[in-house]
């Protein structure tokens, strides 16, 4: 069996982010393995333990995700597949990319994270299976191998279902599927010399990014002491009322 | 063709849908295009509401939602060629319009604030980076777009009735669902609420939530919970708020006992008004704050209540 987990390499969400000239500059922000597909690296790395195979770390992005691909190697995953491409590029075009990569391989399954940290996009496993001709099973809690098929819990925007699923099948991950493990200093000697092989692509994104602008509000940071709560509950709701007009 | 995926909750149209119908509207004036509705149903759809609002109507029945089901009816309504394909933004959105867009090798543009059309090129803005962030972006049609709720004035109905068109769709049985979970809502709906009263893990138990449902009905606001809440068992997964639950807009948005990890904020960090309570003056909750209390969530709550009910009185 060969399960892969599809990764990127993100700014981390406490980090501070700038911008230069009319976008997001992320030369000082720290880079990390998407949170979001942690949960594919991890799902990957327990199917193999318990079903046996090959788990394959599969990332797309700049030269600079290779650090990202690295560490799903450190977690434990065999070997890495790093689609080279510089700049931003849309769901649509990521599955394009990859597609040809992920058809090689024929997986049993595939992973990707629900959602990306950077662009916020949450159509990348449901374009990464209309790229492969499967079905796909967004925003999974619970993922089980039944021979030829998985059962698997996920999200709806009201409530949840089980379904189940012919394989080979995409399956889009997030919080609460498992814990993903730390890379161990061992794991991350032996990612060293493990094998990431590198894919050019030269398609052409369909969405431009014309500009970006950092939208943190500046907050009014009135915090009040609450060692008398009455005093202080009843001054918030005045604030709220008289102040924010919101109340 | 601009064509709207016309989404229901089985008896009527959602809101969404009509935010979505008035950026399809706005779409097709600029690009010299008609509109047209697809709508599909499982058992009872509302074809007689969906009908007043556009000209033409695509209908499939299709049996319960799965993502290739959906994505097979809308594609089978855009086989004669569509600029924009619009819907409402939502989870199960995403998963379909993610393979209707790489069917058609359109441009992907989720979860937009605004859109527009100028020199044949589509245009909009949306948040990225977890919501810090607003991009303008732009692509060539066609494209796939999803409204992002309350950003969009609803539409009006044409006032006549259009053309229904049945559709016949090949099946799509990937995907069998085994048993839907669904879960009760009452009050008003998280995503639209004008206040919501968050609780975290701070609040330490499920009775405690008791408390925020009170001030969440004081204010006519909805209560949210966080990860750690849900994962606890404390509320239902309806209620979360954050990066994997809702993203939540409110005038006023109160967290109680919320920590304030990124993954939270990312759901409600848009909101007009911020207010925290936390016992920890460092928790990082109070850098997004306009208002806040540092004490222990248990007085100040029961204290808050009795002032907002002195406010009305």
């Amino acid at each position: 069996m060969k399960f892969i987990a599809v990764i990127r390499q993100v700014p981390d969400g406490e980090s501070r982010l700038r911008i230069g000239g009319n976008r997001v500059d992320l030369s000082s922000a720290t880079l990390i393995l998407d949170q979001m597909d942690e949960y594919g690296v991890e799902e990957a790395l327990r199917l193999k333990e318990k079903h046996g195979g090959e788990a394959i770390a599969v990332g797309f992005g700049p030269e600079r995700a290779e650090e990202a691909i690295r560490t799903a190697l450190a977690m434990g995953m065999d070997r890495g597949i790093h689609v080279v491409y510089e700049g931003y590029a849309d769901p649509v075009t990521v599955a394009e990319a990859l597609a040809p990569v992920l058809k090689e391989e024929a997986p049993t399954l595939v992973l990707t994270g629900g959602q990306q940290a950077d662009w916020d996009s949450q159509a990348l496993g449901a374009a990464l299976a209309e790229a492969l001709g499967v079905p796909v099973v967004p925003w999974t809690t619970a993922l089980e191998l039944e021979g030829e098929t998985a059962k698997a819990k996920h999200d709806l925007d009201e409530g949840a279902e089980w379904v189940r699923v012919k394989l080979p099948a995409v399956f889009t991950t997030q919080q609460g599927l498992n814990e993903p493990r730390y890379p161990t200093l061992p794991g991350i000697m032996k990612a060293k010399k493990k094998e990431i092989k590198k894919v050019a692509f030269q398609g052409k994104g369909r969405v431009e990014i014309l500009e970006e602008t950092i939208q943190e509000k500046a907050r009014l940071q009135r915090i009040l002491d609450g060692k008398d709560p009455v005093a202080a509950a009843e001054e918030l709701v005045r604030l709220l009322h008289e102040e924010a007009k919101v109340i | 063709m601009i064509l709207v995926v016309l989404d229901h909750d089985g008896t009527k149209l959602r809101k969404g849908s009509l935010e979505a119908l008035t950026r399809a509207r706005q779409l097709a004036q600029a690009l010299g295009e008609r509109v047209a509705g697809v709508l599909l149903a499982e058992e009872r759809a509302p074809l007689e509401e969906a009908r007043g609002y556009v000209e033409t109507l695509y209908v499939a029945e299709l049996g319960p939602y799965t993502a290739e089901k959906w994505a097979a009816g809308i594609l089978e309504a855009a086989r004669e060629g569509v600029k924009a394909i619009l819907a409402p933004s939502s989870r199960q959105s995403r998963a379909y319009l993610g393979r209707v867009a790489y069917a058609l090798k359109a441009g992907l543009l989720e979860d937009t604030l605004e859109s527009w059309a100028e020199g044949g090129q589509v245009y909009a803005t949306r948040y990225a980076y977890l919501n810090r962030v607003t991009q303008k972006v732009k692509s060539a049609p066609p494209v796939v777009l999803t409204v992002k709720p309350n950003t969009t004035p609803l539409a009006e109905p044409l006032g006549q009735m259009g053309e229904v068109v049945t559709m016949n769709v090949p099946p799509v049985a990937t995907v069998e669902v085994l048993e839907r979970v669904q879960e009760e809502r009452k009050g008003v709906s998280l995503t639209e609420a004008n206040v919501v009263v968050t609780g975290g893990r701070g609040m330490g138990s499920a009775e405690a939530f008791k408390q925020v449902e009170e001030l969440a009905a004081l204010l006519g606001g909805a209560v949210g919970a966080t990860r750690a809440v849900v994962d606890a068992g404390w509320r239902p997964y309806g209620e979360q708020v954050g990066q994997t639950g809702k993203t939540v807009q409110p005038s006023l948005y109160i967290a109680l006992g919320v920590s304030g990890a990124v993954q939270h904020l990312a759901g409600m960090n848009k909101s007009k008004y911020i207010v925290a309570v936390n016992k920890d003056p460092e928790a990082p909750i109070f850098k997004h704050a306009d208002y806040g209390i540092v004490g222990d969530v248990h007085q100040v709550l029961p204290a808050l209540i009795e002032a907002v009910k002195k406010l009305k009185d």
